[in-house]
């Protein structure tokens, strides 16, 4: 095995053994990515002097005795986290030029950990999209058929995981950005609790639902970064002051006890028959491990498309309000006035989706189509936390279903139909807006592309998922199947 | 419901977003098959219902009020277009008759 197939937790073993130094595997890597990028396209920028001389600096934190679990790991970080001195572009025209003065806190953590940038990953300008088409530089591919998308907005992390140019990745998720792409490209990507991790230098989409978390190899990998990224953050005020536990106290195999809900909802018309059949096999397998199956309802399923647009919109729009092309980004030097200016500079900084969004967030903000629209949708929001809350109070440990109802689909095959690749974020959005932990990992294949298992749980209880999950995992090899071009 | 041109520009203008002619087409048609799919919401009986203000329940975060080290002025005008003299410098607030 050459070193950039290695996960974390393996790569950290050779690391403290001093079997394999950080250098030798940070080149390992980078060599990776510049064979095979050119098909894949994960990355908007690649840091190989970054890299190599933080991972010079982690063969001396290691030689020192102060190796920790993520010294020397190599980390693709989306291109939303401002990574100071690195450029950081959302994916956007408007941020093309943009180099952070400082880092997000996630970033910080990692850096102080001992990781390894190796670059920044692609993604759907300002995380808007399902598929990375929307990124406006280039499309990413998916790495088991470089003729489809990886999925989305995380979709250069997600790539870059499952093509081994990374041991592992950050992604941000608003709607399903870190899950649904760790699905299509058959890896495992984590949702924490919102409120669980800082979101201090992660470029704002929408505000009450974004929350960054990583994409990984497998569930131990998971638990290991998300050891790192936990903890509270003052410059964050809806990050939580709960102190957080040892992940990997909770990955073992026993499911004795725990309650899992099936929400009858959630295999409803729209679901590809092989993806049920594969997620039916998952939910049987849990049940195998000593698990209790137990069908349960979400009445409110079917409006969370719709509470997601209003409230994912009308939050953009307000936060993307900020780029007026005077302090940072694009700039009209052309204009006769600063209206005129801000103007022109967002008409030509931002593409069509995002366009699209603020368009649609600004209508419904706008007067007297307040109440109706974002008050209404915050209304129904509540209703579907209900529906959540309720199957908790009557001992449900996790609701589970598939993450996304279709596999990776084909280059510009969605592109000029936003609304039909809206509605396939209808199983990833709840999590989102009800602020619940939820993993994705594989569990199997449909035509030779990855199916995605995914498991929700109650606020904080980051264990209980990490758990199933990993109980999951450790019966099946799917986590260990990798596209050809990983090798 | 179609959404109008005269819409579709005032809602422009607002979001301060210059649009091609061809984008102003598009958004009519886009903006009212939307709107339309969210109508949905009407269905829901929310009259008794409380809106989510934070999913996850939080107290009141203060802090200290202790100085810091911020950003050098250097560090802060790096990424701007134009600065003068240490400050940004941007166009005319007034358009040249209101001067």
């Amino acid at each position: 095995m050459t070193l950039h197939q290695l996960t974390v937790h393996e790569a950290h073993d050779l690391l403290r053994k001093r079997e394999i130094s950080a250098v030798e595997l940070t080149e390992s890597v980078l060599a990776h990515i510049d064979r095979h990028d050119k098909e894949i396209k994960a990355y908007i920028t690649v840091t190989p002097e970054v890299a190599l001389e933080q991972a010079r600096r982690a063969d001396e934190l290691i030689s020192a005795g102060e190796a920790r679990h993520l010294t020397g790991i190599p980390v693709a970080i989306k291109d939303n986290m401002c990574t100071r001195g690195v450029p950081t572009t959302c994916g956007s025209r408007i941020l093309e030029n943009f180099v952070p003065p400082y880092s997000a806190t996630v970033v910080g953590r990692l850096y102080d950990e001992g990781a390894v940038l190796v670059g920044k990953a692609n993604m759907d300008e300002f995380a808007m999209g399902s598929s990375t088409e929307y990124s406006a530089f280039f499309p990413t591919h998916n790495p088991w058929d470089t003729s489809r998308v990886p999925g989305g907005s995380s979709g250069g992390s997600a790539a870059a995981v499952a093509a081994n140019e990374t041991l592992f990745a950050l992604g941000s998720d608003t709607g399903g950005s870190i899950r649904q792409p760790a699905a299509l490209c058959g890896v495992t990507g984590f949702k924490p609790t919102y409120g669980r991790v800082s979101r201090y230098g992660l470029i704002a989409f929408a505000s009450s639902l974004d929350q960054i978390g990583p994409l990984t190899k497998d569930v131990r990998d998971c638990a290991l970064v998300m050891n790192a990224l936990a903890f509270h953050d003052p410059q964050d005020s809806t990050s939580s002051s709960k102190s957080t536990p040892d992940y990997t106290s909770y990955l073992t195999d026993d499911l004795s006890g725990v309650v899992i809900g099936v929400p009858t909802e959630y295999f409803a018309t729209g679901l590809d028959s092989g993806v049920e059949e594969r997620v039916r096999d998952a939910i049987s397998r849990l049940a195998e491990l000593g698990a209790e199956i137990r069908e349960i309802s979400m009445p409110h399923e079917r409006y969370v498309v719709a509470t997601y647009f209003l409230t994912s919109w009308a939050e953009a729009s307000a936060n993307l309000a900020r780029y007026d092309g005077l302090k940072y980004g694009l700039f009209a030097p052309d204009a006769q006035d600063i209206g005129e200016a801000q103007s022109k500079a967002r008409g030509r900084g931002f593409g069509r989706e995002v366009k699209r969004r603020i368009m649609l967030g600004t209508y419904a903000l706008s007067a007297g189509y307040y109440d109706a629209y974002y008050l209404n949708a915050q209304k129904v929001r509540t209703l579907v936390k209900e529906d959540f809350d309720r199957a908790f109070a009557e001992g449900v440990d996790v609701v589970v279903g598939p993450t996304s109802p279709i596999v990776a689909f084909g280059i510009g095959e969605k592109v000029d139909d936003p609304l039909e690749m809206y509605l396939a974020d209808l199983y990833t959005i709840p999590a989102n807006l009800a602020g619940l932990p939820c993993i994705s990992i594989p569990c199997g294949f449909h035509e030779g592309l990855p199916v995605g298992f995914q498991i929700m749980g109650r606020p904080f209880a980051e264990g209980t998922v990490l758990t199933v999950a990993y109980a999951f995992e450790q019966s099946t090899d799917f986590h260990l199947q990798r596209p050809s071009i990983a090798t | 419901m179609k959404i109008s041109r005269a819409e579709v520009e005032h809602i422009a203008n607002l979001a301060r977003l210059e649009l091609a002619e061809d984008e102003i087409e598009q958004l009519q048609t886009d903006l009212s098959q939307i709107l339309e799919y969210v109508d949905q919401l009407n269905e829901v009986d929310t009259t008794e219902v409380l809106p989510t203000a934070h999913v996850v329940a939080q107290e009141d975060v203060l802090r200290q009020d202790v100085t810091r080290q911020s950003l050098s002025t250097e560090e802060v005008l790096a990424n701007a277009p134009e600065t003068e003299e240490g400050y940004f410098r941007v166009h005319a607030v007034l358009p040249k008759g209101e001067r």
